[in-house]
Order: C-alpha cells, then sequence, then structure tokens
C-alpha cells in the first residue's frame, strides 16, 4: 500500500538528518530491512547491482520483500529461490542477453509462484523520480495502447492544457534504496563514476537509504569535490565499506563482470532450475563466513581479470 | 545457408544478411537507439561506411560511445558501453530524450510481430497461465512508443510473423489504421520490418506490413510461406544490393567470434 504524503512527509521528519557518521557492518546495514518492506535496488542488469547487500538479505533470510530495479538479472533468481520475495517490479528479467531467458523467472512466473510486474523501463525511471519529486504520479506518453497497460495500476487522462492523451504511472517510494557506489564519506555523501543509472532518484524517492562502497573517503575529499557528489548524506541511513561489493556483476571503472562465474552460475542455473540455485546459494551465500570468503571461493585470477578490464574503460 | 546467397564473393548467412541490410537504413547524420547484439554492430557498421555522424544512444544511459571491435557489450547497460562517449546520464533521462524528440530511430526485435509491427517480448500464449514468460519489455516499449521510426530486425520465420502478437509489448500500429494515434501514440510507428527474405513497410492507410524489396535469391513464396498472415505484395517489387566486400569485411572485424552473427538456419 502506498504511503500518503502526509506520511512520506512524516517519516523524513523523523530522520536524524544532521552531519553524523553512520559507518556500520554489512549485518547491521541489512539489519534495517523489514520483513514485507519495498527495497529498490540501484544499478541496472549486471552493472552497480548492490550483490553484497542482496546477499547478506539472503543470508538474513528476509521475507516477503517487494523487490524493486530498472532491470533484473542474476539477482533476481537469487532472491526468488531464497524466498526473499515473490513481487518483482522490473522491467527485463535474465542475466543477459547472451546467456538466454532465465530458467528461475520462467519457472515462478509460469507457476504462479511469484509475480513479475513488468513496467516499461522509462516508466518505472519516472515512478521513482515522481517520488523523488514529492509527486504522487508523472505523465508520460509512453505505455500507451499496449498490452502492458492494463495489467499494473495506471491511470490515462486528457491534458487540461492541450488535450493530449497521457500516461499517469503513479510515484514509487520504496521503503528501502540499496544502492552500491565507488566512494562515499562516512556521513553518506555518494560520489558515483560512470553511468548514473536511476540511483539518484531512488535514493531520493526512498524512505530508508543504504550505501555500499567500494572505499569510504573523508568528508574532506568530498568538499574538494563537492560537484561529484550524487546523493546528499541526509538522505543516506548506512554506509558500508564492501570492495568488490558487485561481483560477480560489475562496478565501473573497477571491475568487469567476473564473465568466468557468471557462466558458472548461468550454468547450474540453466541447467538445473530452482534445484541448481539451492545447491549455489548453499555453497556460495550460506557457505562463506563472510563477504571476503565468498570473493575468495571467486578466485583471485578471475577477480584480477575483471578489475583489469574494469580499469581499462579509462584507457584510449 | 540458403541458396541464392553466393550472388557476392565472400558467402554470407542469415544474420549477416539481415545485420547489413539493417546497417543501409540509417542515414547519416541522426540518431538512433542501439539495442545490444546485432542492432548494435549494425550501427557501427553504418558509421564505419556511409554514416559517420550517426550517433549511437544506449538505453544504459549512453550518448555517442566508440565500441571496440572485438569487445562488444553484451548489454546496453554496463561499461564497455560507455567507452568514450560524449556523455552519460540517467536511464531515466536518455530514454526521455526520445519523447522531446531528439531520437530518429529505434532498432527493435522481439519473439513475435503482427501484420500492424506490433512485438512481443512479454508473453508466449495466455498471458495470464503462459507457456513461456519471457524477460520483458525494457526500453522496447518506450522506443517504439516515441523514436521517430523504428526499425525491426528478424529472423523471417512463420511462428514469428503471426497474425496477432500473444501480448503487445512494444505497440506498432496497434489494430490497424489510426487506432495507434488514437491511443495518444501520435508520433513515429514501424519503419521498416527486415529480416532475412527483404524489406518490409506499412501501408498508410491500413497500416498492414507490405513487402517492399526483395533480398538476393528470395522469393515472393518465400515470405509467404515463412509469414503467418496475408501479406501485402505489390505489384511492383525492388531486389535488394547483396552485402559488398567491405561490409562483410567489416562486420567480420566488429564480431569476430559470431556472438551476435552467427547463422540462424
Amino acid at each position: 500500500m502506498a504511503k500518503s504524503y502526509r506520511e512520506l512527509r512524516e517519516i523524513i521528519d523523523k530522520k536524524d538528518r544532521g552531519l553524523r557518521e553512520k559507518v556500520m557492518s554489512l549485518e547491521e546495514a541489512v539489519g534495517m530491512i523489514k520483513d514485507g518492506d519495498h527495497v529498490a535496488a540501484g544499478g541496472c542488469h549486471y552493472s552497480k547491482t548492490p550483490m553484497a547487500t542482496v546477499w547478506e538479505m539472503i543470508r538474513q533470510k528476509k521475507k516477503a520483500l517487494i523487490y524493486s530495479r530498472s532491470i533484473t538479472s542474476t539477482e533476481g533468481d537469487l532472491l526468488l529461490v531464497a524466498g526473499v520475495t515473490k513481487h518483482v517490479v522490473t522491467s527485463w528479467f535474465s542475466p543477459g542477453v547472451t546467456w538466454g531467458v532465465s530458467r528461475v523467472m520462467r519457472h515462478y512466473m509460469q507457476e504462479g509462484l511469484a509475480v513479475f510486474e513488468e513496467w516499461s523501463h522509462m516508466s518505472l525511471g519516472l515512478r521513482y523520480r515522481a517520488g523523488a519529486m514529492g509527486i504522487p504520479f508523472m505523465p508520460t506518453r509512453d505505455m500507451l495502447g499496449s498490452d502492458l497497460f492494463p495489467r499494473v495500476t495506471i491511470k490515462e487522462m486528457d491534458c487540461p492544457y492541450t488535450g493530449d492523451k497521457l500516461a499517469l504511472v503513479p510515484a514509487l517510494n520504496p521503503d528501502v534504496a540499496i544502492l552500491h557506489t565507488q566512494r562515499c564519506d562516512p556521513y553518506g555523501n555518494v560520489q558515483n563514476d560512470g553511468l548514473p543509472f536511476m540511483d539518484q532518484d531512488i535514493a531520493l524517492a526512498a524512505n530508508k537509504v543504504i550505501i555500499t562502497t567500494e572505499r569510504i573517503i573523508s568528508n574532506d575529499q568530498v568538499r574538494r569535490a563537492p560537484d561529484r557528489t550524487d546523493i546528499p548524506f541526509f538522505c543516506v541511513d548506512a554506509v558500508v565499506e564492501v570492495p568488490y561489493g558487485c561481483l560477480p556483476h560489475e562496478c565501473y571503472g573497477e571491475y568487469e563482470p567476473d564473465f568466468h562465474h557468471m557462466d558458472h552460475y548461468v550454468k547450474i542455473m540453466m541447467g538445473k532450475g530452482p534445484d541448481g540455485v539451492k545447491e549455489y546459494l548453499d555453497q556460495y551465500v550460506y557457505g562463506p563466513a563472510t563477504w571476503n570468503d565468498y570473493l575468495q571461493m571467486l578466485g583471485f585470477k578471475h577477480i584480477l581479470q575483471a578489475t583489469v578490464n574494469g580499469k581499462g574503460v579509462y584507457n584510449d | 545457408m540458403e541458396r541464392g546467397f553466393t550472388m557476392t564473393k565472400t558467402a554470407y548467412n542469415t544474420a549477416e544478411l539481415v545485420t547489413v541490410m539493417s546497417a543501409r537504413a540509417l542515414e547519416d547524420g541522426k540518431l538512433v537507439f542501439g539495442g545490444a547484439g546485432m542492432p548494435l554492430i549494425s550501427c557501427i557498421l553504418a558509421q564505419k561506411t556511409h554514416a559517420p555522424k550517426l550517433t549511437i544512444l544506449f538505453e544504459g544511459g549512453v550518448i555517442g560511445p566508440h565500441i571496440e571491435p572485438g569487445r562488444l557489450p553484451p548489454s546496453t547497460n554496463e561499461q564497455r558501453c560507455a567507452r568514450k562517449a560524449n556523455m552519460l546520464l540517467s536511464i531515466t533521462d536518455v530514454l526521455l530524450l526520445q519523447q522531446r524528440g531528439y531520437v530518429d530511430y529505434g532498432f527493435l526485435g522481439g519473439a513475435q510481430i503482427d501484420q500492424y509491427g506490433n512485438l512481443n517480448s512479454s508473453f508466449i500464449g495466455d498471458p495470464d497461465n503462459p507457456k513461456v514468460r519471457l524477460p520483458g519489455t525494457g526500453g522496447a516499449n518506450p522506443i517504439a512508443s516515441l523514436a521517430s521510426k523504428i526499425l525491426v530486425a528478424m529472423h523471417h520465420e512463420r511462428k514469428r510473423f503471426v497474425e496477432k502478437v500473444d501480448f503487445i509489448t512494444a505497440p506498432g500500429y496497434l489494430q490497424g489504421g489510426d487506432t495507434r494515434e488514437k491511443a495518444g501514440l501520435t508520433e513515429g510507428g514501424v519503419y521498416q520490418v527486415i529480416t532475412h527474405l527483404g524489406i518490409f513497410g506499412f501501408d498508410k492507410i491500413t497500416r498492414r506490413m507490405r513487402l517492399q524489396a526483395l533480398h538476393p535469391g528470395a522469393s515472393v513464396e518465400d515470405v509467404k510461406e515463412r509469414t503467418g498472415f496475408e501479406m501485402l505484395i505489390p505489384d511492383q517489387l525492388s531486389c535488394t544490393d547483396p552485402p559488398t566486400e567491405e561490409e562483410l569485411r567489416i562486420l567480420r572485424e566488429l564480431d569476430p567470434e559470431q556472438r551476435y552473427t552467427s547463422p540462424k538456419e
């Protein structure tokens, strides 16, 4: 149930918005997510996925979450099979074009075990933006006439000024935003490199924001380049330093996907479906004691290759 | 390899043929939304032949990148797409450029297309009880709704060219006639459908799909046999020129392992 404007304002009003340190452990940060919350993830597809946070959500056995993301990749499979969510709000759901259509997604959706609420990529972005702007809906000229339209909550109107027919997509204010970045200070000033995706709108729309970051930098460093700050500290509730926090997905300028592990995962997932992913979860999510132990399992050689490729974005 | 595809010295496969023909449809100096895989290769091929001032946009939030041969991005939302770009911006904002009217071409495919150019990438069968749940729209819906001209590149198969799509993910001319305009989609529409048999347009009044030109070696019978609806066939038919040596050379440099241009049959 969407919250009223008054409720949304009250949540912000009660938030401690002082310039204060919010550095904590991954366990503590994910502990802020409640069963039943709407959790929106930043990044897109296999880029800037807050994978460490997703990983910890599964380990903490979160239940009945609504999960939204612009495009959902392998992390969506993991959340479905782990029973964390039965409701995914997204525009596209599969590992990636070259890996085929997710067998897990197909199983859950075709058997009616979960809901795939399909929005156009632009309309989903406009829903977060409306949420970020504090307005209840956004007019758009897409989704009209298609069969996507009647399957989701959406209304049409004739523009009161021009008479143009418009679709009105409702604001989305997630309970929690989970985002990964390259740099963030202890207060939560986030500085992203590369593709911005929908992260800024999601952060401003959400009631709580959890940031994982490749590195925690000083506030002085932020102030030397304030034009590079994308998310202001007062939006943010938790800052967690998690190097390689997107693997096996990528983080712009830091590392490309670990294609070796992606191929390995997809082979298991496409070969054995949900049963294969259960085994994968036992091995890679429930098995390791810490995120660094999980990285150890991916292997130094492959992480190094992903890093070399990732830094190559700056080469001429 | 289908019969007749040997008029150029170098033999080529069906996917390479579609890629080359799609590249030729892109005019110089325009803006195109490039999807991952084959559409992207067509865009780069156009840049390297007749359209050096063609600007590629990616859904992931990229304007005007330079993609390296052999390192094609498997998604339009990742860092390889951003290489040497002019600008990186949010997904919402890059898609909104189309609503403002800046984007000339959208490049789409799909599991099914119907006689009015509607595309389905969501469900096979009854959407409430689907035989197959497909990955979904991504940017296809806004691109089909808002780009000035939609190009559709597909392999020509009867199961893909259907009377009525199971689900309209990306709107073509909806139910034909003026139904697209009446739904509020006043701009754009499907401009060309490019398959391994030929190039197809749409009747201006009924908005039904119509054969425009055949590729070398393909016949009207091939088209009819592989189309699940009544294709309009004009009296006068032109024939496309086969891919040149130069086009095939560049194409194979871009996709040396044929990850995206392997033969479809």
